[in-house]
Order: C-alpha cells, then sequence, then structure tokens
C-alpha cells in the first residue's frame, strides 16, 4: 500500500457554548478523538445522523477548522495554522448544496479561474483560461458552458462545475460533503461516476461524507462509522457492509430501506433518539439506545478495537 | 367504490415566462386501508397534484380535472366552505419539514387542539384528554409534559410524530403524506415509516406516501404510481413494479439506485427532467429514453392497459412475462 497523503491523530474539536450573564459556557465536543488515513487513489467514507461531527471533521480536513487538540498531517508533514494558507491547496471540498455554493453573479470561467488567480500567480491569463477550458470537458461539459451564469444550469450540472473548481489547483484530497443527496436520482448516479472517474484519473483521495449508506456502499474503500463525535467501527468497506460489529452500525443498515421489495428482514428498531451532544452519556455513547446494554457499558467508555476491524463496543454483534 | 378517484387531473401555473403545466392528465385511485406510493423525480408533480387536491395550491394555478371526487364527495363543485370541513377532517396532510409547517409561537399541545376544537367540536377537558391519547398513539414519551412544549425544544423525529398526531387528530379517512422522512435521519425514518404504517392498521385509514426514495416505496408501499414531468407514466403492484417495469423510465431509475448496481460504473439516464421551455412534442421520456424512435418524438403515448401498468409508453417492456403468467 502506498503511503497515506493524509493522517490524522486523536483529532478533536470542542465547541464553546451557552454562556451569558451568570451562565457558565458550555463545552460541546463536536468531534472527541478521531485517528484515520487517507490514501492517493482511495475513498474513506464517514457516515453517522446528523450531529455525529461529521461535517465538523470536513472543515477540520480542509483547514477551516483549528483542531482544538491532536494532529493532522498531509504528506507527512505536520498541519499547523501557519502553513495553512500554502497547505489548502491540497485539500478541495465540495458541498452538498449546488445551489448555495457558486456565486450567482459569475460566469463558470471566472468561478473556475479564481483559484488559479489567488493561488498561481506566475500563471497567465491565457494558461488559466486554457486549463479551466480543460477542467470544464474533464467533468463533462460544454465549452459553450464556459461563458453562462449559475442559474442556467441544473442541479447536476452545477455539481459538476463545484467539482471541476475543486479541482482546479491539482489536490490531493478532495473533501466530498454529501455530494449527492441533493441530487435526483437519476442525476446522482451520473456524479458517482464522474467521482470515480475522476479519482482514477487523478489518483485523488477521498474523503466521503454521508448519512445514504447505500452511495457509501458503492463507493467507498473503507468506512468510519460515526455516533457523537466519536468513530464507533471503521474497516474495509465489504467487512462494514457484511458483518458490522458495533451495534450501532448493525442498527443503521438495518433502517436503511433497500429498494427490494422481495427482501423481507428483521428490522432492529432503535429506541429513543441522538442524545444532545452537550449532555453525551458517560460510558458508552450509544447505551441509552442499545438493546445489548449492559452495566459495564454506562459506566466505562469502551475502546476503538478488536479484530477482525475495530469497533468500540464490550459485547460486539458478531460474537 | 374506491376512496378517491381523479381522472384527468392538470395544473397550470401563470408564470410571469408563461404557462407551466405542473401536472398532466393523471388519474389515480386510492382505496381504504391501502398504501399508494406516489415517485418522482422533482419537478414530476407529486406533490403538486395531491396539494391540488387539498385545495392549497396559490391563486396562480388552475386545476382541471373531468372527475375529483373524495369520499362521495365531489370537490371539484363543492364550495369552499364545505371543503374546508373536509380538508383536515377526512382528509389530512403531513409535510415534509416538520419544524417549518409548525407554527413555533406556540406550544405543540395548543396546535393539536385547535384541530380538535374547530372539527370535533370538543370541550377543553375532551381536547386535552385526546390530545394526550394522540401523543401516546404516536408514540412521544411522556405525553402530559410534551403538550406544553414549544416545536424548537423537540427533535425533527419528536415535531414529525406531533405532526402525524395532529393529521390523525380527526381520525381522516385519508392520510396524505409528502415525504414524511426526508428530513430525517434514517434510523427515525424507519420509526415513523413503521408508525405510518401501524397507524393504517389501526384505523384503516387510506394512506398515500409522496417520496423520491425508491427504499421507502419498497418496504412500505403496497402500489406504486410512477411520475414523470407532470405525467402518470406508471402504476403497479409494488413487487411487480420492482420485478417487470414496463416504462423505460421507470427500468431505468431502478437500474440508476447504487445498492443495485454490479460493478463501479453506474447506468445513467442522460440529459435532464424536461422544464418549462424544453418540453418536448411527443413523450415527455423520449429525449431521454434510449429505446425512443420517430414515433415517440411525434406522439404522446396514451396509457396502455392494465395489465401492462398503465405505461405511457409506445414499446413497454417486459411484457413477454404476461403471456408467459
Amino acid at each position: 500500500m502506498t503511503a497515506p497523503v493524509m493522517t490524522a491523530d486523536a483529532l478533536q474539536r470542542h465547541y464553546q457554548v451557552g454562556g451569558g450573564f451568570l451562565r457558565k459556557t458550555q463545552t460541546l465536543k463536536a468531534v472527541a478523538g478521531l485517528d484515520f488515513e487517507l490514501h492517493p487513489g482511495k475513498t474513506l467514507a464517514v457516515v453517522g445522523e446528523s450531529g455525529c461531527g461529521k461535517s465538523t471533521l470536513a472543515r477540520m480536513v480542509t483547514m477551516i477548522e483549528e483542531p482544538t487538540s491532536g494532529s493532522l498531517t498531509l504528506d507527512g508533514k505536520p498541519v499547523r495554522p501557519e502553513d495553512w494558507a500554502d497547505l489548502r491547496q491540497h485539500v478541495q471540498i465540495v458541498f452538498q448544496d449546488p445551489y448555495g455554493s457558486l456565486n450567482p453573479r459569475q460566469q463558470i470561467g471566472t468561478i473556475l479561474q479564481e483559484p488559479l488567480v489567488i493561488n498561481r500567480k506566475d500563471m497567465s491569463k491565457k494558461e488559466r483560461e486554457e486549463k479551466a477550458r480543460e477542467m470544464l470537458r474533464l467533468v463533462g461539459l460544454r465549452p459553450e458552458h464556459y461563458d453562462r451564469y449559475p442559474h442556467m444550469f441544473s442541479g447536476g450540472q452545477r455539481q459538476r462545475i463545484a467539482v471541476a473548481r475543486a479541482l482546479m489547483l491539482d489536490p490531493k484530497v478532495l473533501v466530498l460533503d454529501e455530494p449527492v443527496s441533493a441530487l435526483d436520482l437519476s442525476i446522482q448516479s451520473a456524479i458517482l461516476n464522474l467521482l470515480v472517474d475522476l479519482q482514477e484519473k487523478m489518483d485523488l483521495a477521498y474523503l466521503f461524507i454521508s448519512h445514504d449508506l447505500s452511495v457509501v456502499r458503492h463507493v467507498a474503500d473503507d468506512v468510519i462509522v460515526m455516533y457523537l463525535g466519536r468513530a464507533v467501527e471503521k474497516g474495509p468497506k465489504d467487512e462494514v457492509f457484511d458483518n458490522p460489529r458495533h451495534p450501532y452500525t448493525a442498527a443503521l443498515l438495518s433502517a436503511t430501506p433497500r429498494a427490494d421489495p422481495e427482501g423481507g428482514k428483521e428490522r432492529i428498531k432503535l429506541q429513543g433518539e441522538l442524545p444532545s451532544p452537550l449532555a453525551i452519556p458517560e460510558g458508552c455513547p450509544f447505551a441509552p439506545r442499545c438493546w445489548k446494554v449492559q452495566d459495564v457499558c454506562r459506566k466505562e467508555r469502551p475502546p476503538l478495537e478488536g479484530a477482525p476491524h475495530p469497533a468500540a463496543c464490550y459485547f460486539p454483534v458478531d460474537e | 367504490m374506491s376512496l378517491l378517484r381523479i381522472r384527468n387531473l392538470s395544473v397550470d401555473f401563470a408564470t410571469a415566462s408563461g404557462k407551466f403545466r405542473a401536472v398532466d392528465s393523471v388519474d389515480q385511485d386510492v382505496d381504504t386501508g391501502e398504501i399508494l406510493a406516489i415517485v418522482g423525480e422533482s419537478g414530476s408533480g407529486k406533490s403538486v397534484s395531491m396539494l391540488a387536491l387539498m385545495g392549497l395550491l396559490p391563486w396562480t394555478a388552475t386545476v382541471t380535472a373531468d372527475e375529483l371526487t373524495f369520499d362521495g364527495h365531489d370537490l371539484l363543485t363543492m364550495d369552499k366552505r364545505a371543503r374546508r370541513k373536509i380538508v383536515g377532517n377526512d382528509l389530512a396532510m403531513i409535510f415534509q419539514e416538520p419544524m417549518s409547517s409548525l407554527n413555533p409561537c406556540f406550544p405543540v399541545g395548543w396546535q393539536i387542539k385547535e384541530s380538535l376544537r374547530f372539527h370535533l367540536g370538543m370541550n377543553r377537558a375532551e381536547r386535552h384528554k385526546r390530545a394526550i391519547e394522540l401523543f401516546e398513539q404516536v408514540g412521544i414519551p411522556d405525553p402530559e409534559k410534551r403538550l406544553s412544549v414549544f416545536p424548537h425544544q423537540m427533535s425533527g423525529g419528536m415535531n414529525q410524530r406531533v405532526m402525524i398526531a395532529m393529521a390523525i387528530a380527526c381520525k381522516p379517512k385519508l392520510l396524505i403524506a409528502d415525504e414524511p422522512t426526508t428530513a430525517l435521519d434514517v434510523t427515525i425514518q424507519a420509526q415513523i415509516l413503521d408508525l405510518l404504517t401501524s397507524l393504517r392498521d389501526e384505523t384503516g385509514m387510506g394512506l398515500v406516501l409522496i417520496t423520491h426514495d425508491m427504499g421507502v416505496v419498497a418496504e412500505t408501499a403496497e402500489r406504486v404510481s410512477v411520475q414523470y414531468a407532470g405525467q402518470k407514466i406508471e402504476e403497479q403492484q409494488v413487487l411487480p413494479l420492482f420485478r417487470s417495469p414496463h416504462h423505460p423510465y421507470t427500468a431505468a431509475l431502478l437500474d440508476a439506485l447504487p445498492e443495485r448496481a454490479t460493478e463501479k460504473r453506474l447506468p445513467t439516464i442522460p440529459g435532464v427532467v424536461p422544464g418549462q421551455f424544453d418540453r418536448p412534442a411527443g413523450c415527455l421520456f423520449s429525449p431521454r429514453c434510449k429505446f425512443a424512435n420517430d414515433k415517440c418524438r411525434a406522439e404522446n403515448p396514451p396509457p396502455l392497459g392494465e395489465d401492462l401498468g398503465k405505461a405511457r409508453c409506445f414499446y413497454p417492456l417486459n411484457t413477454d412475462e404476461r403471456v408467459a403468467s
């Protein structure tokens, strides 16, 4: 296996919330200790429900926010805030909403050239334009689209433009924050194919953030399942999907509707809802909703370990 | 006779750039106690047709239909006041965004009691008792306390339960759920879908589920109607629809599901759903269909027979199955 392009070690991000007159601030642990590696040409998917810290993770990886603790390395070099400006070129992001993430007053050509104008000051205007047109072709848009405005495009085409913009600086890592959840099914498959093609062509490392397990199952190589800021299970995609070890993963998989009316199955019914991230239970965060819970789960937090792939549970499903 | 009967329903919107047909001659029947799913991508008119039924469209919309009857009432000729008595009472609807469908200024208990007062004329004590009953029925823990809580103090899943409680408050004969779980997490989605199905089993109401999620359709619905660009293009029972779709669009949509993929590249549908200005002359799907020929591009295919899922197609797929069975 090739050397990882990005590694994260015990990454944490806390927020101070609340506070005011005679009121204490509370600490919200959005991401509480996460380790992972991104490899060129591979896709790491992060799945979890809302509030599990997926998007905070994306903000840390793209250097929008500084981790509270823990370290991040890019190409073996530590990522420090003073180097952010340079390093950001190598990590780009595609957002969920293709309507909100493009400037409506700029032509597509301008949108695509902007990263070059800022980061490649030595490039001539002609070179920039060539590169933008080349990228437009690469993501499957036509040359005449170069002078158009975002409102003239459909959601799927806009997402192509967002991908093209992210690739203008030849990044090594592409963070995809729910890239297809705002798209219709018939468009979704085309964008997923595009992402697969580009990854092969440019040897990109993807950090694919999604809540849609059927999409993740299709694109990912490795999967991290997050719950309330922590990884509860991680491993190669097939292992995690075929033999989930953490009860939460099992519940998530069984709750995902399958487009197969004949595949009758026993659904694991989870009781209750996600606890508030401000009041994460002591011990295993999943304990209040878990059907295998025992006393030890409520007292001590289970470590992420075990074979064949690590899961943070004292009583894994497969045992 | 079916509970809801719609024949040749069309909805036109007057826009600044001319008339836009959002729903195009749709026929639909719903029986008591059945779960019908209406699937389609955005812009397929699936929500608009049901909003037209409820009379909730803005004044820019023109609704025309040959027949629009619900439970023996003719909704086309009925005056507004009489219709208002039915809507919210026998005919209820829940929406996608529970947070924005509830009034943020009032406690949820007040909102649920309002419909009990308006439609059923209950007194204060009866209303309170019934509201607690309803909250229990939809699985809201600690119902008495939750009645005085505001929408922003609860999660999306809980708010959706409140919406459902409100919708079933008057024991409707037909409940229309417009993307009821799209804004929710999957574990909560599973809870809500189970709840809707069990309510149907208990009360025997008809349930129309509007969704774009094929997984939800496969697991919940009994009969499925597929819409594309305002037209109903196919309708079948859920099993045969997934096994042998007749319309090329349905088939292509099912093939595009990542979970049905056999290789890394997914089959795709080229092009986009036609909009206001690029509506094709013939079959609406013809520009994207791989089987389309000149006839498809010139003429609009009428719906086929019941045995072919009423598919609007000149060349339906999986036709030999009928011969075989």
